[in-house]
Order: C-alpha cells, then sequence, then structure tokens
C-alpha cells in the first residue's frame, strides 16, 4: 500500500533530520513558520471584520441583512465546513499510521464538502447579485462581498491544495515531506473554519437581529 | 503504531512521540468537536428560534459562545498550547489576538462615536451616508 519512491524521499529526508530537531509533527521550523503566516493572515481577516463593523449600518437605502440573509442557507454551509474540518481531523491518524489510502480518502471527503461549500456561497453571492444587491449597492454590501468573498477565496485555495495532495500522495506516498505538507494544510483548514465562526456570528446571526 | 511507516531512524523516534501525545490529543479532539459542534447549534437556535425576546441578550451570547468556540478550535484543532515550538505558537497567538482585538473593537468605538457625533440630525443613524 505504501509505495514510497526513495528517489524522491532521499534528499526530502536529509533537509527533515536537520530542521527536525526536538520539533513535533515532523514538520521542523516550517510549521511555526506556517504558524506565524495564519497569525498574519488573521490579521488581514481582522482588518476586513473591522471594515465591515464599521459600515455594517450603511445600508444607502437599499436592504439591510434582515432582507437578504438566508439564515437556513448559512446553517447549511457552516455545517459542511464543520463537517469538513472535522473529517480532515479524521486524515491525519491515518497518515500519522502511513495509510495512504484512507489519508487520501478523508482528504477527498473533506475536497468535496469544501467544495459544496463554495458552491453553496456562489450560489448565495448570484442570488443577491440577481436581486440587484451587489457589492456596488451599498457600503454594506461592499464590505460583506468582500469580508465573505476574501473567506471564500481561502477556501477556494484550500480546495486546489487538497487536490495537489491528493495527486502528489498517489505519486509520492506518505514521505516526511508529503506529511509536513499535509499537516499544514490542516492547520490551514482549521484556520478557516476559526474565521468562518467569526463570520457566520458577526456578519449572519447578529446582522439578522440587530 | 505501524513500523513500516518509519522510513529512517528519526521516523521512529517520531512515531514513538506520536503515541506519547497521540492518545491525549484523540481524546482532546473528540471532545472539541463535541463542543464545536454545540457552540455552533445553540447561537443558530437562539436566533432563528427568537427564544429570547431581548435582541441585545442574544447578540451578547452568540458572542461570547464564538469567543469560546473559537478557543476550543485552536486548542484542539490547531492543537495550541504552552509547549508546542517552545511556546512561540503561544506567544504569537497572544500577539495576534491583541492586534484583532485593537484593530476590530477599535475601529468600532471610533467610528461609532465618529458616527453619533457628527451626523447632523438624529435620522442620519436609519441611513448614514458612509
Amino acid at each position: 500500500m505504501t509505495d514510497r519512491t526513495w528517489d524522491a524521499g532521499e534528499p526530502e529526508i536529509a533537509w527533515h533530520e536537520t530542521g527536525a530537531e526536538g520539533h513535533e509533527h515532523g514538520g521542523g521550523a516550517t510549521v511555526l513558520g506556517f504558524w506565524i503566516y495564519l497569525m498574519s493572515d488573521a490579521l488581514i481577516f481582522a482588518s476586513l471584520f473591522a471594515m465591515y463593523g464599521v459600515v455594517s449600518t450603511g445600508y444607502a437605502g437599499g436592504p439591510g441583512p434582515r432582507q437578504l440573509f438566508d439564515l437556513p442557507l448559512v446553517a447549511l454551509n457552516t455545517a459542511l465546513l464543520l463537517v469538513s474540518s472535522i473529517t480532515f481531523g479524521q486524515a491525519i491518524p491515518h497518515m500519522e499510521a502511513g495509510r495512504v489510502g484512507p489519508t487520501q480518502a478523508w482528504l477527498a471527503v473533506t475536497g468535496l464538502l469544501g467544495a459544496a461549500f463554495v458552491g453553496v456561497e456562489l450560489y448565495e453571492f448570484s442570488h443577491l447579485i440577481a436581486e440587484g444587491a451587489g457589492p456596488q449597492r451599498s457600503a454594506f454590501l461592499s464590505a460583506f462581498f468582500t469580508l465573505v468573498g476574501t473567506h471564500g477565496a481561502h477556501v477556494t485555495v484550500g480546495l486546489i491544495w487538497i487536490a495537489t495532495m491528493l495527486v502528489q500522495l498517489s505519486q509520492h506516498g506518505l514521505s516526511g515531506e508529503m506529511r509536513r505538507r499535509i499537516i499544514c494544510l490542516s492547520m490551514f483548514w482549521h484556520f478557516l473554519d476559526i474565521i468562518w465562526i467569526g463570520v457566520f456570528t458577526f456578519v449572519y446571526l447578529h446582522g439578522v437581529i440587530r | 503504531m505501524s513500523l513500516h511507516s518509519t522510513p529512517s531512524v528519526h521516523g521512529a523516534s517520531g512515531d514513538a512521540r506520536g503515541d506519547a501525545h497521540g492518545h491525549g490529543s484523540r481524546r482532546g479532539y473528540r471532545i472539541g468537536v463535541a463542543l464545536s459542534i454545540g457552540l455552533t447549534v445553540v447561537p443558530f437556535w437562539l436566533v432563528m428560534s427568537q427564544a429570547l425576546s431581548d435582541a441585545r441578550v442574544t447578540a451578547a451570547i452568540i458572542f461570547a459562545l464564538a469567543l469560546i468556540q473559537i478557543v476550543v478550535h485552536v486548542v484542539s484543532f490547531l492543537h495550541l498550547d504552552t509547549r508546542s515550538e517552545g511556546g512561540w505558537t503561544l506567544l504569537a497567538f497572544l500577539f495576534t489576538a491583541v492586534i484583532v482585538v485593537l484593530t476590530i473593537g477599535g475601529s468600532i468605538w471610533v467610528m461609532y462615536h465618529l458616527n453619533v457625533n457628527m451626523m447632523p440630525t438624529p435620522d442620519a443613524a436609519a441611513a448614514p451616508m458612509h
């Protein structure tokens, strides 16, 4: 099952040993560096949340959250992303045990749930634009599309990353470098779920009751 | 755990370590999953069923639940603790949290007071000219 390609694996393992002193997950300095990236990404989202918070009542005579937001649809999207985070967590023990097949299977399930999330979000966006509530309608809608769209773009990048991992797993197996990549991807994916907590609370739920 | 997955010497030590913190983190992960589902369902239920008549109370509760859920996710899914990376991940996280609170809280606070104090008419709040 684990068809390792040693020619591809060896230089990576040499790299890995130099960077792996006293480190978990076998990622060396990469995991800390990726963590710093996630924190800086959190600052991007913080500025977008701040912008949304400031202009969230700037309707310019246009429709507000109560008329626009469809909470059952948001609940569906939230469930899709949360379950995809959980299914990614199912892949990690298989990865640690070196089982390529189950790792790929759980990653594929995660990718399908993520794709469904992006699909629902695109449906919501197209619906809003068709109603005349596009980003150019008011400051509130500009901020909404920027914040939620930036999150959706991140999820889309995550989907491309998952697809790349699926292909590379079948080519390289679970080499040290592949494990490092998948650990970084799992951090990225869980991070996007955390940002979504802020989105569904601050934008959707609070928007509807405000 | 499986030995065939260990390509080199460091892999063996990695596996031993994986076992050592594997059980604790699996259990923590399951608790995290249960908590995060609950912390997602409750705010949606509160808002969609309009269980509480006071919208301000509902808002305070859903924001508190969101903060708790963020901490749960960071601890059980991102495995943030005081030891990983010699404490550097925790330090980076706390620094980021301070900046996030200042950015969001500060912006909303300042701009709210700017609106309240600068808007010429009382009904401006209904259609502010942002």
